[in-house]
């Protein structure tokens, strides 16, 4: 088969998997609108619970902690996303689904490609509503449209690297309740012990060793950088690279367990 | 060429060997039934045969492509429905079937096409655009099997279509079964219903254990057996000792006595002559009988002989009707 043709087919296989899974949110906008209101609730709870305590600590400009906060929640928010990756997959792992799939012709690359895409989709739809109702809260971009763009790009990038990492633990533990609890034992540790809700230089020393060098640090500093443009450290080109190092190593690290699926 | 064969077939998980040595050849053109209880292996061996499961020895091919040399080749050739109805619940029965066919590789307007003809054909045309999760069991089912046959596959596995299912569902699926056969494909069944293997298939492979235990048409297994049975029923549980007795002088093997039904099977020589010489003991004995029949061998009796393992005996379709898990 030639170059071009195989590559038609990975595009066409992996879009068709994609709208099969957004049709789900259109078929049941319930889902849609409990994926989208726990977002929006953490963000309500941070503002307004935590929000009074640490304005003090925090160095932005205009000094209010939503402008601080949106951006790291917007963090925690596509991490969270990616988890839904694995359990996706493992969902359809122990319904049989992923057994149709592997014994049709056609791509093996579409089925996690396609539900790494729809959850990055759903995670732009996400990352869109908690900016609109942060402007409600009292929340602006201190930059311009092009940064305000940067921000969201980066936030589902980091979302969509981390699908790949979770679309290998979904497979591989093939349950979804399994897999949930999995991913959140990775996702808590990172996202709390970085710099996405609480400035590093308020936690013990030998912590900051770690949030320092992590990657949700880097994201949430790169994506404050873009949304107010304070300083980032080298935070974006490190995130970057993070991503693509992710990319890289879980690709195929993903598909070879894809290929080995069986429910 | 062969629908599909295999070669001294293995498969393990773990210490256990679900697929121990299996041969099998299957002409086309010809229902090929694979018959077995639960954790008999035949999932494994349809798992193998679509390209899910790799073998850990032995070789699968399937009209002469090897699964795991040309497992594309394979797929092209091939449609898998499974036990549980691989469809999607939030999709439609038309998107759940036009999406398989797209990804078999159909152009738009055939995969519309196609999906069309299918839905009509299985009934499924009213009920076409409702999400997947209103429908019953039965037309899961059907779906299931329409999505597999979208591809138009010259192999086709189904993997116990009927379990679970209501009589009347069954024999939908049996029909759908026999028409596809006349249009010329190939199919192998696996199923733990001993009259669906009898009713449907030209060939049977009798499983149990990982091994294949015996394979003919099936008049050979059961001839194999060897031939006819007389069997009555006792009105007294108390008359057992006698009614042996008597059945012992007609019977050419060991006759059997289940006593739940009180019924007595006793393997004879010569048929109707056999049936009218043990009537007129049976009323010189002066026992009280409620039936008195003349029958060949079932594959149940087929399946017994071969395993003599009662608990793990195939169902019959009549006692059946629970899902196997």
């Amino acid at each position: 088969m030639g170059l071009f043709k195989s590559l038609y087919k990975v595009l066409r296989d992996t879009g068709i998997i994609t709208r099969r899974n957004l049709m789900r949110y259109v078929r049941l906008p319930r889902l849609l609108f409990f994926s989208s209101i726990q977002p929006v609730m953490f963000l309500l709870l941070f503002n307004y619970v935590f929000g009074g305590a640490l304005a003090s600590s925090i160095h932005v400009p205009g000094g209010k902690y939503i402008d601080y906060l949106l951006p790291g929640i917007l963090v925690q928010m596509v991490m969270f996303g990616g988890v839904q990756t694995g359990i996706g997959l493992a969902d359809d792992m122990s319904k049989g689904i992923v057994d149709r799939f592997r014994s049709l012709p056609m791509s093996r690359l579409a089925v996690v490609a396609g539900r790494t895409l729809a959850d990055a989709v759903r995670n732009v739809v996400v990352v869109l509503i908690m900016i609109a109702v942060g402007y409600l809260i009292g929340f602006h971009f201190h930059s311009g449209p092009v940064d305000a763009v940067g921000m969201v790009g980066v936030a589902v990038l980091f979302g969509y690297a981390l699908s790949w990492v979770f679309a290998l633990v979904g497979m591989a533990v093939h349950d979804p309740e399994t897999a949930q609890l999995a991913s959140f034992v990775f996702i808590f540790p990172l996202t709390f012990a970085s710099a996405a809700f609480i400035p590093v230089q308020t936690m013990p020393s030998w912590l900051q060793v770690f949030v320092r060098n992590q990657p949700v640090t880097f994201v949430a500093n790169s994506a404050r950088h873009l949304a107010l443009g304070v300083p980032d450290g080298g935070a974006t080109w490190k995130i970057l690279l993070w991503c693509i190092g992710l990319l890289v190593v879980f690709i195929p690290l993903a598909i070879r367990q894809y290929q080995r699926a069986v429910a | 060429m062969n629908a599909f064969e295999t070669k001294h077939l293995l498969k393990r998980f773990g210490e256990l060997k679900a697929v121990d040595d299996v041969t099998l050849i299957a002409p086309e053109n010809k229902i090929f039934g694979l018959l077995g209880p639960n954790g008999a292996g035949k999932t494994t061996i349809i798992k193998v045969l679509s390209t899910l499961h790799v073998p850990d020895k032995g070789s699968a091919q399937v009209l002469g492509f090897d699964v795991v040399e040309e497992p594309q080749k394979v797929r092209e050739a091939i449609g898998l429905a499974g036990q549980y109805a691989a469809v999607d619940e939030f999709q439609t029965g038309y998107e759940n079937v036009y999406m398989t066919g797209r990804l078999y590789g159909l152009g738009r307007a055939e995969a519309k096409k196609r999906t069309d003809e299918l839905l009509e054909r299985l009934d499924l045309k009213e009920a076409a655009n409702r999400p997947v999760r209103t429908y019953s069991g039965g037309m899961r089912r059907r779906l299931d099997v329409g999505a597999s046959l979208v591809g138009r596959p010259k192999v086709l596995f189904l993997d116990e279509p009927t379990s679970g299912l209501d009589p009347k569902s069954r024999l939908d699926i049996w029909q759908i079964i026999r028409e596809l056969v006349q249009a010329g494909t190939s199919i192998l069944l696996t199923t733990q219903y001993l009259e669906e293997a009898d009713e449907l298939a030209d060939q049977i492979a009798i499983i149990n254990k990982g091994k294949v235990i015996a394979e003919g048409t099936s008049d050979e297994l059961k001839t194999q057996l060897g031939g006819d049975i007389v069997e009555f029923g006792l009105e007294n549980a108390g008359d057992q000792a006698r009614a042996m007795e008597v059945a012992h002088k007609f019977s050419k093997a060991a006759p059997s006595f289940n006593e739940t039904t009180l019924q007595l099977a006793v393997p004879v020589a010569h048929g109707a002559k056999s049936l009218a010489e043990i009537a007129g003991a049976v009323s010189n004995a002066n026992l009280k009988i409620s039936t008195l029949s003349l029958h060949r061998p079932s594959l149940d009796d087929v399946f017994l002989a071969l395993t003599g393992d009662k608990t793990e005996q195939p169902k019959s379709a009549s006692t059946a009707n629970r899902r196997p898990f």
